[in-house]
């Protein structure tokens, strides 16, 4: 689960990290009144979950409370990437010396923890990464140990030739560390973090990513989720216990399992279709999950027709065929419905499918051309 | 032959009682699996009752359980909170081998637990995995003996249901397997593709490999590497994900293509560079592998 920026940087705080103090409005009139309070100067600062906000135009500078409140009102209502800005965050202006990166996450390479600095910042990490990997520092965490001292120092060093200033810096990642640790985080990022004119190290953007097998024992994280910040859909199938990924397709997609739901929607495409979403209703056998999944699905207008493939191990069957059933019951589904069933309890979903007058394939491939044509007629 | 689990592998069960444990520990008493002891902390001293009059002791701590029954290795099927201590107590236990079931596993809790593993020497398969089949020897966790044959096919995957769907095809077209493995689609696991291409090479029965990989992470490329440099075994490559956009997690906790990092385009390269045949559907993974067996 992706925080915002103004709940990161809380975090930080809450850690001792050096983070100026900034408030959100909602209306441009707030941030106009938010930057008379900061003195008249502010940075106006989009929040919302997805990179590249200062060359979207949701990063601006702001002279006056006047200019606040203009930046505010064409930012607020602006799409990045897709996702529509019902936040803004303003943060008082800094004297800049230097820009730094600084970023740790759960590397599977290395099974651990891996800090990633470097002396580029304020710019595309992956960016640094791939033209000039020479220039970014990791350092793999014990996550028995920590972050030791003399490896923070390190860092530290990597990033500042001032002792001081390497000395703050190895402070600050400490902090970052315990941040990462006691949230349960899967990344936690600075760009920049920053040395000002006067010999501060500040950290004046924040990104946390927290793992969403943590948030069962984190209610205050779960608490941050921002429903306003991904699309209803996705909301209503998290609730419904099914994985769920909006796609820009017509084919629906309703399948068991990750890896089948994934290779569904490749052949889609290799067929000639486009797959509507990705949707795994999971391992268990719950018909309501299949409800639900159905009425996910046709509620996307562009579906032209939904395509359910299962092929029964632990799920079964026939809890599969009863969820289709009381799904076009209960549930307006506009789409037809293409079924596709193997394993476990087969024969009795056939069964409970043929008593309503559907039938189903038996082979993934073919079930799939059938919904491609069906989709593009 | 077979790799990993056979028909002298004495399994314990961590977390018999539950809902998942019971069930599945039935399913692998039926097939065939030598199911010995089961753990649930607080409940020592009970029996579960299986399938053809078996009866499983359960015992409070892991440590009683191997010491009783000589078990040497565990299947875990508690829940998330839980899973990592009960990998690490596995670990201390004496077993060799851990398959660990539960999905949803803390990615942080992994780290330490893989950390632990790794220290005494054990192996660990998963977690968030669907286990491993040695077809007429042995199941361990949740793979379903239905749809396997014995025959000269390794196939390991890091998707449950795609395992299911791949190993249905080579079954129905007469095509059996020495081992399938599951190795799970979390970021941290203890088996990787690498460890299972090894032990297949090693297995004298194993003539083919079907491998089965999905977006994210590097795994599938160091494998094809290691391959292509230091196996004179056919490999038969499936990727799922070619239509996943960029920075969405889909389903697997590990399927999540990073940046530029973590592509089926650079999956399948790598693939075809260190000479792995690759499948564009499930349904040429049939015929790919029945040319790989000529």
């Amino acid at each position: 689960m992706n925080l915002h920026e103004f709940q990161a940087r809380e975090l930080f705080r809450d850690a001792g990290m050096p983070v100026p103090r900034g408030r959100v409005a909602t209306t441009p009139e707030e941030a106009g009144t938010i930057a008379a309070d900061m003195g008249g100067a502010a940075v106006v600062k989009a929040q919302v979950h997805s990179g590249g906000r200062g060359k979207a135009g949701g990063v601006k500078l702001a002279g006056t409370p006047g200019e606040a409140e203009a930046h505010a009102r064409a930012i607020l209502g602006m799409k990045i990437r897709g996702l529509t800005v019902h936040k803004v965050l303003l943060v008082p202006l800094e004297n800049i010396a230097s820009e730094r990166y600084v970023g740790i996450l759960v590397d599977r390479a290395v099974q651990a923890p891996l800090f990633m600095v470097s002396r580029e910042g304020g710019v595309d990490i992956e960016e640094v990464a791939a033209t000039n990997p020479a220039a970014i520092t990791r350092l793999r965490v014990d996550p028995r140990f920590g972050l030791l001292p003399h490896q923070a120092y390190r860092l530290g060093r990597a990033l500042f030739d001032e002792p001081a200033l390497s000395r703050q810096c190895a402070t600050v990642l400490s902090q970052l560390y315990q941040v990462f640790m006691q949230n349960g985080a899967s990344l936690c990022e600075v760009n920049p973090l920053i040395a000002t004119e006067t010999g501060e190290v500040k950290a004046i953007d924040a990104k946390v990513t927290i793992d969403g097998n943590e948030l069962f024992r984190r209610p205050a994280l779960e608490s941050m989720r921002d429903p306003d910040a991904e699309p209803a859909a996705e909301t209503r199938a998290r609730a419904a216990g099914l994985s769920f990924v909006k796609l820009d397709g017509n084919v629906g997609c309703c399948v068991n399992g990750a890896g089948l739901a994934m290779a569904t929607m490749d052949l889609v495409k290799y067929y000639g279709g486009e797959p509507a979403n990705f949707l795994d209703i999971g391992g268990s056998s719950n018909p309501e999950k299949v409800v639900a999944a159905l009425e996910i699905i046709t509620a996307d207008p562009s579906v032209q027709v939904i395509l359910v493939n299962i092929f029964g191990g632990i799920t079964r069957c026939d809890d599969v065929a009863r969820g289709i059933v009381e799904a076009t019951q209960r549930a307006d589904i506009r789409a037809p419905i293409l079924i596709r069933l193997t394993g476990t309890n087969e024969a009795k979903a056939r069964d409970i499918l043929a008593a309503e007058g559907f039938s189903a394939f038996t082979s993934m491939d073919e079930v799939v051309r059938a919904a491609v044509k069906r989709a593009a007629a | 032959m077979s790799i990993f689990v056979d028909e002298s592998t004495r399994v314990v069960v961590q977390g018999i009682t539950g809902r998942d444990g019971s069930f599945h520990t039935a399913r692998m008493i039926e097939y065939g699996t030598r199911v010995v002891a089961g753990v649930t902390p607080g409940k020592g001293g009970r029996v579960v009752k299986g399938p053809g009059g078996a009866c499983v002791p359960v015992f409070d701590t892991m440590n009683e359980a191997v010491a009783e029954s000589g078990a040497n290795a565990s299947a875990i099927y508690v829940p998330p909170p839980f899973a990592a201590s009960a990998i690490m107590e596995a670990a201390e236990s004496g077993v060799e081998f851990i398959v660990c079931i539960t999905e949803g596993v803390p990615v942080l809790d992994m780290t330490r637990a893989y950390a632990f593993v790794a220290d005494h020497g054990v192996r660990l398969l998963g977690p968030n995995c669907p286990g491993l089949i040695s077809p007429g020897k042995a199941t361990v966790g949740i793979i379903s003996g239905d749809i396997v044959t014995p025959g000269p096919v390794g196939v390991v995957s890091r998707s449950g249901t795609l395992t299911y769907e791949a190993v249905g095809q080579l079954t129905g077209a007469g095509i059996g397997q020495t081992t399938c493995v599951g190795i799970g689609g979390d970021p941290i696991i203890g088996t990787t593709f690498i460890d299972c291409l090894r032990a297949f090479a090693e297995d004298g029965e194993t003539r083919a490999v079907v491998m089965i990989g999905e977006i994210g992470g590097t795994d599938e490329q160091e494998a094809a590497e290691y391959a292509g440099r230091s196996l004179d075994l056919p490999i038969v490559g499936f990727i799922a994900g070619q239509t996943a956009p960029p920075g969405r997690r889909m389903g697997h906790a590990g399927a999540i293509i990073s940046g530029s990092s973590g592509t089926a385009e650079e999956k399948i390269r790598a693939f075809r560079e260190n000479g792995i045949g690759v499948a564009r559907r499930p349904v040429d993974i049939v015929h790919l592998t029945r040319e790989a067996l000529r």
